[in-house]
Protein backbone atom coordinates (compact mmCIF):
# COMPACT_ATOMS: atom_id res chain seq x y z
CA UNK A 1 0.00 0.00 0.00
CA UNK A 2 1.08 3.51 -0.70
CA UNK A 3 2.24 5.35 2.39
CA UNK A 4 -0.64 7.77 2.60
CA UNK A 5 1.12 9.99 5.08
CA UNK A 6 4.11 10.51 2.79
CA UNK A 7 1.84 11.08 -0.19
CA UNK A 8 -0.20 13.64 1.69
CA UNK A 9 2.99 15.44 2.79
CA UNK A 10 4.27 15.47 -0.79
CA UNK A 11 0.93 16.78 -2.02
CA UNK A 12 0.99 19.52 0.59
CA UNK A 13 4.50 20.49 -0.54
CA UNK A 14 3.40 20.58 -4.17
CA UNK A 15 0.34 22.68 -3.32
CA UNK A 16 2.48 25.15 -1.40
CA UNK A 17 5.03 25.45 -4.21
CA UNK A 18 2.19 25.97 -6.69
CA UNK A 19 0.69 28.63 -4.47
CA UNK A 20 4.04 30.44 -4.30
CA UNK A 21 4.49 30.11 -8.06
CA UNK A 22 1.03 31.55 -8.65
CA UNK A 23 1.64 34.39 -6.22
CA UNK A 24 5.00 35.28 -7.76
CA UNK A 25 3.55 35.08 -11.28
CA UNK A 26 0.83 37.54 -10.24
CA UNK A 27 3.36 39.82 -8.59
CA UNK A 28 5.29 40.02 -11.83
CA UNK A 29 2.20 40.60 -13.99
CA UNK A 30 0.90 43.28 -11.63
CA UNK A 31 4.29 44.99 -11.87
CA UNK A 32 3.92 45.33 -15.62
CA UNK A 33 0.43 46.77 -15.18
CA UNK A 34 1.55 49.17 -12.44
CA UNK A 35 4.45 50.33 -14.59
CA UNK A 36 2.24 50.93 -17.64
CA UNK A 37 -0.46 52.83 -15.85
CA UNK A 38 1.67 54.27 -13.05
CA UNK A 39 -0.69 52.61 -10.60
CA UNK A 40 0.81 53.39 -7.21
CA UNK A 41 -1.91 51.46 -5.40
CA UNK A 42 -1.01 48.34 -7.32
CA UNK A 43 2.70 48.91 -6.66
CA UNK A 44 1.95 49.13 -2.93
CA UNK A 45 -0.12 45.96 -3.17
CA UNK A 46 2.90 44.17 -4.67
CA UNK A 47 5.07 45.40 -1.80
CA UNK A 48 2.50 44.23 0.74
CA UNK A 49 2.30 40.81 -0.91
CA UNK A 50 6.04 40.38 -0.52
CA UNK A 51 5.34 39.34 3.07
CA UNK A 52 3.15 36.49 1.77
CA UNK A 53 5.96 35.42 -0.54
CA UNK A 54 8.43 35.34 2.36
CA UNK A 55 6.00 33.51 4.58
CA UNK A 56 5.30 30.84 1.96
CA UNK A 57 9.03 30.42 1.38
CA UNK A 58 9.50 29.63 5.08
CA UNK A 59 6.55 27.21 5.01
CA UNK A 60 8.02 25.34 2.04
CA UNK A 61 11.47 25.23 3.68
CA UNK A 62 9.85 23.65 6.71
CA UNK A 63 7.86 21.20 4.56
CA UNK A 64 11.08 20.06 2.86
CA UNK A 65 12.95 19.77 6.15
CA UNK A 66 10.17 17.67 7.66
CA UNK A 67 9.92 15.41 4.63
CA UNK A 68 13.67 14.77 4.63
CA UNK A 69 13.92 14.23 8.38
CA UNK A 70 10.77 12.21 8.92
CA UNK A 71 10.20 10.32 5.69
CA UNK A 72 13.67 9.77 4.21
CA UNK A 73 12.36 10.05 0.64
CA UNK A 74 14.24 8.28 -2.14
CA UNK A 75 14.21 8.21 -5.94
CA UNK A 76 11.48 10.36 -7.50
CA UNK A 77 10.26 11.54 -4.08
CA UNK A 78 13.76 12.67 -3.12
CA UNK A 79 14.21 14.46 -6.44
CA UNK A 80 10.87 16.19 -5.92
CA UNK A 81 11.81 17.42 -2.46
CA UNK A 82 15.26 18.56 -3.61
CA UNK A 83 13.80 20.34 -6.64
CA UNK A 84 11.07 21.96 -4.54
CA UNK A 85 13.65 23.22 -2.07
CA UNK A 86 15.64 24.95 -4.81
CA UNK A 87 12.57 26.14 -6.74
CA UNK A 88 11.32 27.68 -3.51
CA UNK A 89 14.47 29.75 -3.16
CA UNK A 90 14.36 30.83 -6.83
CA UNK A 91 10.69 31.81 -6.58
CA UNK A 92 11.35 33.88 -3.50
CA UNK A 93 14.07 35.75 -5.36
CA UNK A 94 11.73 36.35 -8.31
CA UNK A 95 9.31 37.75 -5.74
CA UNK A 96 12.11 40.01 -4.43
CA UNK A 97 12.68 41.36 -7.95
CA UNK A 98 8.95 42.01 -8.42
CA UNK A 99 9.00 43.86 -5.11
CA UNK A 100 12.07 45.91 -6.10
CA UNK A 101 10.42 46.90 -9.39
CA UNK A 102 7.32 48.01 -7.46
CA UNK A 103 9.58 50.21 -5.29
CA UNK A 104 11.21 51.70 -8.41
CA UNK A 105 7.74 52.55 -9.75
CA UNK A 106 6.82 54.36 -6.56
CA UNK A 107 10.21 56.11 -6.38
CA UNK A 108 9.98 57.16 -10.04
CA UNK A 109 6.81 59.01 -9.07
CA UNK A 110 5.18 59.47 -12.48
CA UNK A 111 4.08 57.62 -15.56
CA UNK A 112 6.89 56.57 -17.84
CA UNK A 113 6.28 58.02 -21.26
CA UNK A 114 5.49 55.57 -24.01
CA UNK A 115 8.54 56.51 -26.03
CA UNK A 116 10.90 55.58 -23.19
CA UNK A 117 8.99 52.36 -22.50
CA UNK A 118 9.50 51.44 -26.13
CA UNK A 119 13.16 52.48 -26.29
CA UNK A 120 13.96 50.53 -23.13
CA UNK A 121 11.90 47.58 -24.50
CA UNK A 122 10.25 47.11 -21.14
CA UNK A 123 7.15 45.44 -22.53
CA UNK A 124 9.23 42.97 -24.51
CA UNK A 125 11.18 42.13 -21.37
CA UNK A 126 8.05 41.81 -19.28
CA UNK A 127 6.16 39.75 -21.87
CA UNK A 128 9.07 37.32 -22.20
CA UNK A 129 9.64 37.04 -18.44
CA UNK A 130 5.91 36.52 -17.82
CA UNK A 131 5.82 33.82 -20.46
CA UNK A 132 8.76 32.05 -18.81
CA UNK A 133 7.07 32.08 -15.42
CA UNK A 134 3.79 30.90 -17.00
CA UNK A 135 5.64 28.07 -18.69
CA UNK A 136 7.25 26.83 -15.48
CA UNK A 137 3.92 27.17 -13.67
CA UNK A 138 2.15 25.02 -16.26
CA UNK A 139 5.10 22.64 -16.55
CA UNK A 140 5.02 22.09 -12.79
CA UNK A 141 1.30 21.31 -12.86
CA UNK A 142 1.40 19.03 -15.90
CA UNK A 143 4.95 17.68 -15.38
CA UNK A 144 5.61 18.60 -19.01
CA UNK A 145 9.35 18.91 -19.48
CA UNK A 146 8.86 20.04 -23.09
CA UNK A 147 7.20 23.15 -21.74
CA UNK A 148 9.98 23.60 -19.20
CA UNK A 149 12.59 23.36 -21.96
CA UNK A 150 10.98 26.22 -23.88
CA UNK A 151 12.10 28.47 -21.06
CA UNK A 152 15.74 28.14 -22.15
CA UNK A 153 15.12 29.78 -25.53
CA UNK A 154 13.09 32.55 -23.89
CA UNK A 155 15.97 33.21 -21.50
CA UNK A 156 18.25 33.71 -24.47
CA UNK A 157 15.78 36.28 -25.80
CA UNK A 158 15.84 38.12 -22.48
CA UNK A 159 19.62 38.10 -22.36
CA UNK A 160 19.80 39.46 -25.91
CA UNK A 161 17.36 42.29 -25.16
CA UNK A 162 19.28 43.09 -21.99
CA UNK A 163 22.54 43.40 -23.92
CA UNK A 164 20.97 45.61 -26.57
CA UNK A 165 19.19 47.85 -24.06
CA UNK A 166 22.43 48.25 -22.15
CA UNK A 167 24.03 49.74 -25.26
CA UNK A 168 21.07 51.94 -26.11
CA UNK A 169 20.80 53.23 -22.52
CA UNK A 170 24.37 54.50 -22.75
CA UNK A 171 23.52 56.31 -25.98
CA UNK A 172 20.35 57.84 -24.49
CA UNK A 173 22.29 59.15 -21.50
CA UNK A 174 24.94 60.63 -23.77
CA UNK A 175 22.22 62.45 -25.70
CA UNK A 176 20.48 63.91 -22.64
CA UNK A 177 22.52 63.80 -19.46
CA UNK A 178 19.73 65.48 -17.46
CA UNK A 179 17.67 62.27 -17.85
CA UNK A 180 20.43 60.02 -16.49
CA UNK A 181 18.58 59.22 -13.27
CA UNK A 182 15.40 58.26 -15.15
CA UNK A 183 17.20 56.03 -17.62
CA UNK A 184 19.06 54.32 -14.80
CA UNK A 185 15.75 53.61 -13.07
CA UNK A 186 14.39 52.06 -16.25
CA UNK A 187 17.55 50.11 -16.90
CA UNK A 188 17.41 48.77 -13.37
CA UNK A 189 14.00 47.33 -14.17
CA UNK A 190 15.41 45.72 -17.30
CA UNK A 191 18.18 44.15 -15.23
CA UNK A 192 15.69 42.85 -12.67
CA UNK A 193 13.68 41.20 -15.42
CA UNK A 194 16.82 39.67 -16.87
CA UNK A 195 17.48 38.11 -13.45
CA UNK A 196 13.89 36.84 -13.36
CA UNK A 197 14.75 35.04 -16.60
CA UNK A 198 17.85 33.43 -15.07
CA UNK A 199 15.87 32.27 -12.05
CA UNK A 200 13.08 30.90 -14.25
CA UNK A 201 15.66 28.96 -16.21
CA UNK A 202 17.01 27.51 -12.94
CA UNK A 203 13.48 26.42 -12.03
CA UNK A 204 13.04 24.78 -15.44
CA UNK A 205 16.27 22.85 -14.85
CA UNK A 206 15.03 21.70 -11.45
CA UNK A 207 11.74 20.54 -12.97
CA UNK A 208 13.63 18.48 -15.54
CA UNK A 209 15.82 17.04 -12.78
CA UNK A 210 12.74 16.05 -10.80
CA UNK A 211 10.77 14.57 -13.69
CA UNK A 212 13.52 13.06 -15.87
CA UNK A 213 16.38 12.68 -13.37
CA UNK A 214 18.61 14.65 -15.73
CA UNK A 215 21.01 17.27 -14.47
CA UNK A 216 21.23 20.24 -16.85
CA UNK A 217 22.83 22.69 -14.45
CA UNK A 218 26.23 23.99 -15.57
CA UNK A 219 25.93 22.12 -18.83
CA UNK A 220 25.79 23.50 -22.29
CA UNK A 221 22.79 21.68 -23.63
CA UNK A 222 21.63 21.60 -27.21
CA UNK A 223 18.74 19.56 -28.38
CA UNK A 224 15.89 19.65 -30.80
CA UNK A 225 12.36 19.90 -29.59
CA UNK A 226 9.46 18.16 -31.28
CA UNK A 227 8.98 20.99 -33.74
CA UNK A 228 12.54 20.71 -34.85
CA UNK A 229 13.48 24.05 -33.33
CA UNK A 230 16.95 24.33 -31.87
CA UNK A 231 16.99 24.48 -28.10
CA UNK A 232 19.88 25.52 -25.97
CA UNK A 233 20.68 25.91 -22.35
CA UNK A 234 23.85 27.83 -21.69
CA UNK A 235 24.47 27.80 -18.00
CA UNK B 1 9.17 -13.42 -15.11
CA UNK B 2 12.81 -13.77 -15.91
CA UNK B 3 15.18 -11.57 -14.05
CA UNK B 4 14.84 -8.09 -15.49
CA UNK B 5 18.37 -7.04 -14.96
CA UNK B 6 19.18 -3.58 -16.11
CA UNK B 7 22.46 -2.38 -14.74
CA UNK B 8 25.74 -2.61 -16.52
CA UNK B 9 27.81 -2.90 -13.41
CA UNK B 10 27.71 -5.29 -11.74
CA UNK B 11 26.60 -7.48 -14.55
CA UNK B 12 24.01 -10.16 -14.47
CA UNK B 13 24.43 -12.73 -17.06
CA UNK B 14 23.07 -16.04 -18.15
CA UNK B 15 26.20 -16.78 -20.12
CA UNK B 16 28.57 -19.36 -18.76
CA UNK B 17 32.00 -17.81 -18.30
CA UNK B 18 35.17 -18.55 -16.44
CA UNK B 19 37.75 -16.33 -14.78
CA UNK B 20 35.45 -13.42 -15.19
CA UNK B 21 36.57 -9.96 -14.27
CA UNK B 22 34.54 -6.93 -13.46
CA UNK B 23 35.21 -3.81 -15.55
CA UNK B 24 37.23 -2.31 -12.67
CA UNK B 25 39.42 -5.44 -12.67
CA UNK B 26 38.00 -6.97 -9.53
CA UNK B 27 37.28 -10.66 -9.84
CA UNK B 28 33.81 -12.06 -9.68
CA UNK B 29 33.49 -13.65 -6.27
CA UNK B 30 29.94 -14.96 -6.24
CA UNK B 31 27.84 -15.97 -9.18
CA UNK B 32 24.32 -17.28 -9.48
CA UNK B 33 23.46 -18.78 -12.82
CA UNK B 34 19.86 -19.45 -13.78
CA UNK B 35 18.97 -20.43 -10.25
CA UNK B 36 15.56 -21.84 -9.38
CA UNK B 37 14.78 -22.84 -5.82
CA UNK B 38 11.81 -24.91 -4.75
CA UNK B 39 10.40 -25.92 -1.41
CA UNK B 40 8.39 -28.92 -2.56
CA UNK B 41 6.09 -27.43 -5.22
CA UNK B 42 6.56 -23.83 -4.17
CA UNK B 43 9.09 -21.97 -6.28
CA UNK B 44 10.91 -19.47 -4.05
CA UNK B 45 13.54 -18.32 -6.56
CA UNK B 46 12.90 -18.01 -10.29
CA UNK B 47 15.74 -18.16 -12.79
CA UNK B 48 17.98 -15.67 -11.06
CA UNK B 49 21.39 -14.89 -12.51
CA UNK B 50 23.58 -12.41 -10.70
CA UNK B 51 27.29 -11.68 -10.30
CA UNK B 52 28.96 -10.16 -7.24
CA UNK B 53 32.50 -8.81 -7.41
CA UNK B 54 35.02 -9.38 -4.66
CA UNK B 55 35.41 -6.90 -1.79
CA UNK B 56 32.07 -5.30 -2.39
CA UNK B 57 28.89 -4.96 -0.35
CA UNK B 58 25.70 -6.13 -1.99
CA UNK B 59 22.30 -5.60 -0.41
CA UNK B 60 19.31 -7.81 -1.14
CA UNK B 61 16.05 -5.95 -0.61
CA UNK B 62 12.43 -6.85 -1.15
CA UNK B 63 9.20 -7.49 0.73
CA UNK B 64 8.84 -10.38 3.16
CA UNK B 65 8.64 -13.68 1.33
CA UNK B 66 10.30 -12.37 -1.83
CA UNK B 67 13.07 -14.96 -1.55
CA UNK B 68 15.98 -12.77 -0.49
CA UNK B 69 16.95 -14.83 2.58
CA UNK B 70 16.54 -18.05 0.62
CA UNK B 71 18.77 -16.62 -2.07
CA UNK B 72 21.36 -15.47 0.50
CA UNK B 73 21.45 -18.88 2.16
CA UNK B 74 22.24 -20.54 -1.17
CA UNK B 75 25.77 -19.14 -0.92
CA UNK B 76 26.67 -21.27 2.09
CA UNK B 77 24.21 -24.10 1.47
CA UNK B 78 22.11 -23.26 4.51
CA UNK B 79 18.98 -24.36 2.67
CA UNK B 80 20.21 -27.92 2.14
CA UNK B 81 18.59 -29.34 5.25
CA UNK B 82 15.22 -27.66 4.78
CA UNK B 83 12.49 -30.18 3.94
CA UNK B 84 11.49 -30.14 0.31
CA UNK B 85 14.39 -27.93 -0.80
CA UNK B 86 15.68 -28.51 -4.29
CA UNK B 87 17.22 -26.26 -6.89
CA UNK B 88 18.29 -25.86 -10.49
CA UNK B 89 21.17 -23.81 -11.81
CA UNK B 90 24.57 -23.12 -10.36
CA UNK B 91 26.03 -21.11 -7.51
CA UNK B 92 29.70 -20.37 -8.03
CA UNK B 93 32.23 -19.05 -5.56
CA UNK B 94 35.61 -18.25 -7.05
CA UNK B 95 34.33 -19.93 -10.22
CA UNK B 96 33.64 -23.24 -8.44
CA UNK B 97 30.16 -24.70 -8.26
CA UNK B 98 29.52 -25.02 -4.53
CA UNK B 99 26.72 -27.54 -5.12
CA UNK B 100 29.12 -29.92 -6.82
CA UNK B 101 29.26 -33.32 -5.15
CA UNK B 102 32.98 -32.89 -4.48
CA UNK B 103 32.39 -29.83 -2.29
CA UNK B 104 32.41 -30.41 1.46
CA UNK B 105 29.91 -28.15 3.20
CA UNK B 106 32.19 -27.75 6.25
CA UNK B 107 34.99 -26.49 4.01
CA UNK B 108 32.60 -24.19 2.21
CA UNK B 109 31.45 -22.62 5.45
CA UNK B 110 35.02 -21.85 6.48
CA UNK B 111 35.09 -19.68 3.41
CA UNK B 112 31.60 -18.27 3.74
CA UNK B 113 30.71 -16.91 7.18
CA UNK B 114 27.22 -16.00 8.21
CA UNK B 115 25.69 -13.55 10.67
CA UNK B 116 22.04 -13.81 11.58
CA UNK B 117 19.25 -11.47 12.54
CA UNK B 118 19.46 -12.14 16.26
CA UNK B 119 22.87 -12.34 17.90
CA UNK B 120 23.40 -15.99 18.79
CA UNK B 121 26.53 -16.32 20.91
CA UNK B 122 27.16 -19.68 22.57
CA UNK B 123 26.72 -19.79 26.36
CA UNK B 124 30.47 -19.66 26.77
CA UNK B 125 33.06 -16.98 27.44
CA UNK B 126 33.77 -14.25 24.91
CA UNK B 127 37.11 -15.88 24.21
CA UNK B 128 35.68 -19.36 23.66
CA UNK B 129 32.97 -18.04 21.35
CA UNK B 130 35.57 -16.62 18.99
CA UNK B 131 37.89 -19.61 19.39
CA UNK B 132 35.06 -22.06 18.69
CA UNK B 133 35.46 -22.26 14.91
CA UNK B 134 39.18 -22.89 15.19
CA UNK B 135 38.73 -25.56 17.87
CA UNK B 136 36.21 -27.54 15.80
CA UNK B 137 38.68 -27.33 12.93
CA UNK B 138 41.12 -29.14 15.21
CA UNK B 139 43.52 -26.27 15.86
CA UNK B 140 45.44 -27.02 19.05
CA UNK B 141 48.04 -24.24 19.12
CA UNK B 142 46.75 -22.00 21.95
CA UNK B 143 49.04 -19.12 21.07
CA UNK B 144 47.74 -19.20 17.50
CA UNK B 145 44.16 -19.33 18.76
CA UNK B 146 44.72 -16.45 21.17
CA UNK B 147 46.26 -14.30 18.49
CA UNK B 148 43.41 -15.08 16.10
CA UNK B 149 40.78 -14.36 18.78
CA UNK B 150 42.29 -10.96 19.52
CA UNK B 151 42.72 -10.17 15.83
CA UNK B 152 39.10 -11.08 15.11
CA UNK B 153 37.77 -9.10 18.05
CA UNK B 154 39.76 -6.10 16.86
CA UNK B 155 38.45 -6.53 13.33
CA UNK B 156 34.94 -6.61 14.72
CA UNK B 157 35.70 -3.38 16.64
CA UNK B 158 34.81 -5.06 19.93
CA UNK B 159 38.22 -5.65 21.47
CA UNK B 160 38.69 -2.20 23.04
CA UNK B 161 35.41 -2.63 24.93
CA UNK B 162 36.10 -6.07 26.42
CA UNK B 163 39.89 -6.56 26.34
CA UNK B 164 40.14 -7.13 30.10
CA UNK B 165 37.07 -9.35 30.22
CA UNK B 166 37.66 -12.03 27.63
CA UNK B 167 36.56 -14.69 30.10
CA UNK B 168 33.28 -12.93 30.74
CA UNK B 169 30.09 -14.72 29.67
CA UNK B 170 29.23 -13.75 26.11
CA UNK B 171 25.54 -13.65 27.00
CA UNK B 172 26.22 -10.82 29.46
CA UNK B 173 27.21 -8.48 26.62
CA UNK B 174 24.75 -5.97 25.18
CA UNK B 175 22.83 -6.91 22.01
CA UNK B 176 25.08 -4.79 19.81
CA UNK B 177 28.22 -6.23 21.41
CA UNK B 178 26.85 -9.77 21.02
CA UNK B 179 26.26 -9.15 17.32
CA UNK B 180 29.83 -7.86 16.89
CA UNK B 181 31.02 -10.92 18.83
CA UNK B 182 29.15 -13.13 16.33
CA UNK B 183 30.86 -11.25 13.52
CA UNK B 184 34.25 -11.80 15.25
CA UNK B 185 33.38 -15.51 15.57
CA UNK B 186 32.66 -15.64 11.85
CA UNK B 187 35.90 -13.79 11.03
CA UNK B 188 38.09 -16.06 13.19
CA UNK B 189 38.09 -18.85 10.61
CA UNK B 190 39.25 -16.39 7.93
CA UNK B 191 36.37 -16.51 5.49
CA UNK B 192 36.45 -14.48 2.31
CA UNK B 193 32.68 -14.02 2.12
CA UNK B 194 30.33 -12.77 4.84
CA UNK B 195 26.59 -13.30 4.54
CA UNK B 196 24.46 -11.15 6.81
CA UNK B 197 20.75 -11.78 7.23
CA UNK B 198 19.23 -8.61 8.70
CA UNK B 199 22.18 -8.19 11.08
CA UNK B 200 20.90 -5.04 12.78
CA UNK B 201 17.15 -5.55 12.89
CA UNK B 202 17.27 -6.46 16.58
CA UNK B 203 19.60 -3.61 17.52
CA UNK B 204 19.18 -0.01 18.64
CA UNK B 205 20.32 2.80 16.29
CA UNK B 206 23.71 3.29 18.01
CA UNK B 207 24.55 -0.42 17.86
CA UNK B 208 23.25 -0.56 14.28
CA UNK B 209 25.49 2.35 13.39
CA UNK B 210 28.52 0.52 14.82
CA UNK B 211 27.69 -2.60 12.80
CA UNK B 212 27.27 -0.50 9.66
CA UNK B 213 30.65 1.16 10.26
CA UNK B 214 32.12 -2.29 10.79
CA UNK B 215 30.59 -3.62 7.56
CA UNK B 216 32.14 -0.71 5.73
CA UNK B 217 35.57 -1.53 7.21
CA UNK B 218 35.26 -5.26 6.53
CA UNK B 219 34.64 -4.58 2.86
CA UNK B 220 38.39 -3.99 2.47
CA UNK B 221 38.98 -7.71 3.02
CA UNK B 222 35.68 -9.49 2.53
CA UNK B 223 32.91 -9.81 0.02
CA UNK B 224 29.74 -9.00 1.93
CA UNK B 225 26.13 -9.76 1.08
CA UNK B 226 23.49 -8.33 3.35
CA UNK B 227 19.75 -8.90 3.49
CA UNK B 228 17.94 -5.94 4.97
CA UNK B 229 14.44 -4.58 5.32
CA UNK B 230 15.87 -1.19 6.15
CA UNK B 231 15.98 0.76 2.90
CA UNK B 232 18.16 3.48 4.37
CA UNK B 233 20.62 0.89 5.61
CA UNK B 234 20.83 -0.68 2.16
CA UNK B 235 21.38 2.78 0.70
CA UNK B 236 24.03 3.67 3.29
CA UNK B 237 26.16 0.55 3.37
CA UNK B 238 25.98 -1.20 0.02
CA UNK B 239 27.76 -0.71 -3.29
CA UNK B 240 25.15 -2.65 -5.22
CA UNK B 241 21.54 -3.47 -4.54
CA UNK B 242 19.38 -6.30 -5.80
CA UNK B 243 15.62 -5.92 -5.56
CA UNK B 244 13.72 -9.21 -5.43
CA UNK B 245 9.99 -9.66 -5.70
CA UNK B 246 8.10 -12.96 -5.61
CA UNK B 247 11.26 -14.91 -6.35
CA UNK B 248 12.24 -12.74 -9.31
CA UNK B 249 15.23 -10.45 -9.54
CA UNK B 250 13.56 -7.23 -10.64
CA UNK B 251 16.54 -4.91 -10.68
CA UNK B 252 20.20 -5.16 -9.77
CA UNK B 253 22.74 -2.42 -9.97
CA UNK B 254 24.62 0.45 -8.43
CA UNK B 255 23.01 1.39 -5.11
CA UNK B 256 23.21 5.10 -5.79
CA UNK B 257 21.34 4.61 -9.07
CA UNK B 258 18.74 2.31 -7.52
CA UNK B 259 17.95 4.82 -4.77
CA UNK B 260 17.97 7.94 -6.91
CA UNK B 261 16.68 6.85 -10.28
CA UNK B 262 15.77 3.16 -10.56
CA UNK B 263 15.08 1.72 -13.98
CA UNK B 264 12.00 -0.27 -13.06
CA UNK B 265 8.72 1.19 -11.84
CA UNK B 266 8.34 -1.75 -9.48
CA UNK B 267 11.66 -0.93 -7.82
CA UNK B 268 10.68 2.70 -7.48
CA UNK B 269 7.31 1.75 -6.02
CA UNK B 270 8.99 -0.51 -3.48
CA UNK B 271 11.75 1.81 -2.31
CA UNK B 272 9.36 4.77 -2.09
CA UNK B 273 6.92 2.66 -0.08
CA UNK B 274 4.21 2.57 -2.75
CA UNK B 275 4.39 -1.12 -3.31
CA UNK B 276 1.13 -2.92 -3.66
Amino acid sequence: MAPQHLDSELKLLKDNVLELMFLVKNQLEKGQQALHEFDEELAHEIMANEKRVDSLELTIDRDCENLLALHNPVAVDLRFVMASFKINSDLERIGDHANSIAKYIVDFGRKIDDENMKTMRLDEMYDTANKMVSNIFNAFITEDTGLARRVFRLDETLNQINREVSASTAQLIEKDVSQTQNYLYLFSIVRKLERVGDLSKNIAEELIFYIEAKVLKHKKMKSKNNNGNGEENNS
Amino acid sequence: MDSETTSKQPKTSNVETTSEMNPDNRSLKLQAKNVDVFYDDFQAIKKISLDIVEKSITAFIGPSGCGKSTFLRLFNRMNDNIDGFHMNGNILIDNKNIYDESIKVEELRKKVGMVFQKPNPFPKSIYENVAYGLRIQGVKDEEFIENRVIESLKQATLYSEIENNLEKQALSLSGGQQQRLCIARALAVKPSVLLMDEPTSALDPISSGKIEDLIHELKKEFTIVIVTHNMQQAARVSDNTAFLYMGNLIEYGDTQKIFTNPEKDRTQNYITGRFG
